[in-house]
């Protein structure tokens, strides 16, 4: 009976989501407050069934009820209890409810903070999330109920796909769907200014930390799927440019571009209509991620079991949520006039050239992922685009943005002097340039003309973050006025992006990879490392069997560390898995996969050395804690205080 | 003002890609060997170690290459077709035993029925890499210069092969079975 209340649940939830989704607006629409009202008491009653539908999977989960057929394909009882739980988002029905759970939280998070928003506002903003939350409903309600019987039922489940038997994958989902269903706020925030016609700094200072918010767990979320990608495929790489993370990538750089456009809507009043585009285009982009990882409709390893009904359906979603939103704005987009204008030397212009800069990067993305789809469609075959195209073509855009970042971040709001700035960036300019040039000799002996360039980006990047705190603390030793936290946000943000830009030049310019036939007591040496391959015995798991291999490292004869690597074979899937053994350090990591046994003892093997590949993981968390800083920066809080309607709200000063 | 319009328009074209999409199918690519002679290779045969089989046994004759292998679900599924196609006599068919077990391997022809005129043993799948094998069942279609006409992917049975094979091999020679090549 369990698994039925989560069902009725679910139903009880899209009752709620469609007066949440109407009312609202009707209310907003004829200025009934009554009728407003209802929104928050059904974002509350909304979030409360579908919390409880997911603890009710959940449950279905943890106690092996695999009478559940969603259970019966993703868990067994061998599972590790964690995995039990993590299995409930491990397959297309279970990630679509949490999905909407988080969706229910983001509309709850809005509803309660909602309160210093002009009552009709809030509305509208709550109508268009119940609006989404509806589609979605419907979505998992007819194609794709979790909660479906299977009769008889298994006598044991078909267990959880062994490449998401891990802890990136707990937390790695739930943290990418923070991002991606945060960033239905700034659209629903978006839809609401373009129904009422007006647009103040107001509104983008409201947007602006429920930007930030979606953005620093996209950050988060991409990053861990990278880390997983690394560790748990085994290829050693860390970015494939596999269309599924693409898909996340492109509400990234979207997002990314609009946290900056907000900037300059909030203090210059300018850049309106493209704001409200940009703030669209960044959840189309999340749903069009779901479109293409659920429908089927591109070739990727992270694709969930395909069905065209689903697909069309999320098809008609899409076009319904971002085609309406789009309409609506070709319609109104023109009454959103800006207030005065700015210089070519500028922070607005630098701003301006930064989102031309990640849109086209976007683009670049966006056309290389639907590129064999294109093709395909117009009968032109079926081309595979892979990293040879993006590797290339994303630079294009992001070097001058690297550059650029560094000048803008020092000039000044509506017009500054170019020997002003250039003065100012002397320094770093030219401690980048040695830099660059001298560090890749010293640490790695040598660099090409590409690593170079990155080195001087990366460098240039993190010294151009650095060189406001610095001064600040060298000239200013007697209490300085402490720069604000936006300010400091931005600071480690664009650190974040340098420390990143680092770490993939090293990794990809002087990593070592090699493939090898060995047999126990064979040594083998990487990267100024001496691999020694002991031999392997046979590991018991859980739920796998699995051979270990033991590898003894040395580095002038001394050990640095004794690497495990297995070939696991999980029973139910029989599916086999390569687990690689790494030695992860803040200088290198040192990896170690078997391959195939080639028979009398004897084994294929990768060998890896992958220097200063943690800076891209560090690089995305500075990015994210630049995130987290920014949106603890009190003037957020303090704008919930004071009542304000958009458009009738002055401008108010502005610090730093 | 008709740039407000850009955005929807562009959304509207990739909508209409997506539509379109939903109907194909990504998975299925085809062989770049399509048209192209097939790669040369010679296996010691399954049955006879000693003998060996290779293009020369296929070639000036219009015949079948089936990848096949014991623990592979899909060739069970489609065995008895072949065997019965076999039986028909229309056309030759050889096999190419991909990392498999000798010993399993025999017993399955024992027990299942032997379609093949011989069957090649490849224990580590070298050439089955050079046709660009990825998974067991596939079904190559020759003509008798070698050329590859067809690759199919997946269990073969009546309603493929009526589509996919029958049409080709007509083209090639009217009707089965194929007269062998003359004039050596």
């Amino acid at each position: 009976m369990i698994p039925e209340f989560g069902h009725f649940a679910l139903i009880l939830a899209l009752g709620l989501a469609l007066i949440q989704a109407s009312v609202p607006l009707l209310g907003a629409a004829g200025q009934r407050a009554d009728l407003m009202a209802l929104a928050r008491p059904m974002a509350v009653g909304q979030f409360v069934f579908v919390a409880a539908a997911f603890v009710v999977l959940a449950h279905a989960f943890y106690v092996d009820d695999f009478s559940v057929r969603y259970v019966a394909l993703n868990s067994n009882t061998a599972l590790p209890t964690p995995y039990k739980i993590a299995a409930v988002w491990g397959s297309h029905e279970g990630s679509l409810l949490l999905w909407i759970l988080i969706l229910a939280g983001w509309t709850l998070g809005v509803a309660s903070a909602s309160r210093g928003l002009p009552e009709t506002f809030a509305a509208r903003v709550l109508g268009i999330l119940g609006l989404v939350s509806v589609g979605m409903l419907l979505f998992t309600l007819l194609t794709s109920n979790p909660f479906d019987r299977v009769f008889p039922p298994p006598v044991d489940g078909n267990d959880l796909n062994p490449l998401l038997q891990d802890p990136g994958l707990v937390i790695h989902p739930p943290m990418l769907y923070m991002g991606y269903v945060g960033l239905s706020v700034p659209f629903a925030f978006s839809v609401a200014a373009l129904m009422t016609g007006r647009l103040s700094s107001a509104w983008a200072r409201w947007t602006r930390p429920w930007t930030v918010g979606a953005w620093v767990f996209l950050t988060v979320g991409i990053a861990l799927g990278s880390w997983w990608a690394y560790y748990e495929l085994g290829w050693g790489g860390w970015w494939f440019w596999d269309p599924v993370e693409n898909a996340s990538f492109m509400p990234w750089l979207a997002a990314t571009a609009l946290i900056h456009s907000l900037a300059v809507t909030e203090r210059r009043g300018i850049f309106k209509s493209w704001t409200l585009l940009l703030a669209i285009a960044a959840f189309t982009l999340s749903l069009l991620g779901t479109f293409l990882v659920r429908s089927g409709i591109l070739v990727s390893v992270h694709a969930f079991a395909s069905d065209p009904a689903r697909g069309l359906f999320i098809l008609l979603l899409l076009s319904a949520i971002s085609g309406g939103a789009l309409l609506l704005y070709a319609v109104r987009a023109r009454r959103f006039r800006d207030e005065g204008g700015f210089r070519p030397i500028s922070r607005e212009s630098f701003l301006l050239i930064n989102n031309v800069l990640l849109i086209a990067a976007t683009a670049v993305v966006l056309l290389g992922t639907l590129y064999p789809l294109f093709s395909d469609a117009l009968g032109f075959g079926k081309p595979s685009v892979g990293p040879p195209y993006f590797n290339i073509a994303f630079l294009i855009p992001m070097l001058p943005l690297a550059a650029l970042v560094g000048m803008g971040m020092h000039a000044y709001w509506q017009k500054m002097s170019a020997s002003v700035l250039l003065r100012r960036l002397r320094v770093p300019a030219g401690a980048a340039l040695v830099l660059g040039v001298a560090l890749p000799w010293l640490l790695f002996g040598g660099a090409g003309l590409m690593t170079t360039v990155g080195v001087i980006a990366g460098c240039w990047l993190v010294l151009s973050s650095l060189l406001d705190p610095i001064v600040r603390a060298v000239r200013n030793r007697s209490a300085p006025r402490p720069l604000p936290r936006a300010q400091w946000g931005m600071i480690l943000a664009h650190l974040g992006v340098g420390v990143f830009i680092l770490g993939v030049t090293v990794v990809s310019s002087y990593s070592i990879e090699t493939d090898a036939a060995a047999v126990p007591g064979d040594r083998r040496e990487v990267g100024g490392y001496e691999f020694i391959f002991r031999g392997t015995r046979d590991v018991q798991g859980p739920n796998y069997q699995a051979v270990e291999g033991e590898f003894e490292v040395r580095r002038d004869g001394r050990l640095v560390t004794v690497l495990a690597p297995q070939k696991r074979i999980y029973r139910v899937q029989q599916s086999p898995m390569t687990e690689t053994a790494i030695d992860a350090g803040w200088r290198r990591d040192l990896l170690v996969a078997l391959g195939d046994p080639l028979g009398d003892g004897a084994w294929s093997l990768r060998v890896q050395y992958r220097p200063l590949i943690r800076f891209i993981w560090l690089g995305a968390l500075i990015m994210a804690v630049g995130g987290l800083v920014a949106l603890s920066d009190p003037r957020y809080r303090q704008e919930r205080v004071r009542r304000t309607v958009p458009g009738k709200t002055p401008r108010t000063a502005e610090v730093g | 003002m008709w740039r407000y319009l850009v955005p929807v328009s562009i959304f509207a074209v990739l909508a209409a890609f997506f539509y379109r999409g939903l109907s194909l199918n990504p998975g299925y690519v085809p062989s770049p060997l399509l048209g192209k002679p097939a790669p040369e290779f010679e296996l010691p045969r399954l049955k006879d170690p000693a003998a060996t089989m290779g293009s020369r046994d296929l070639d000036g004759q219009v015949a079948l290459l089936n990848v096949w292998a014991t623990w592979c679900v899909g060739c069970r599924q489609e065995h008895g077709f072949l065997v019965d196609l076999a039986e028909s006599g229309g056309i030759p068919i050889y096999g190419l035993n991909w990392k498999d077990d000798r010993q399993t391997a025999l017993n399955w022809l024992t027990d299942l029925g032997d379609p093949y005129v011989a069957s090649a043993f490849d224990e580590l799948g070298e050439v089955a890499i050079d046709w660009g094998v990825y998974g067991a069942p596939e079904t190559f279609l020759l003509a008798r210069d070698g050329t590859v006409l067809h690759k199919h992917i997946a269990p073969l049975d009546e309603e493929i092969w009526a589509r996919d094979f029958l049409p080709r091999i007509a083209e090639q020679c009217g009707s089965l079975p194929c007269p062998l090549e003359t004039g050596e």
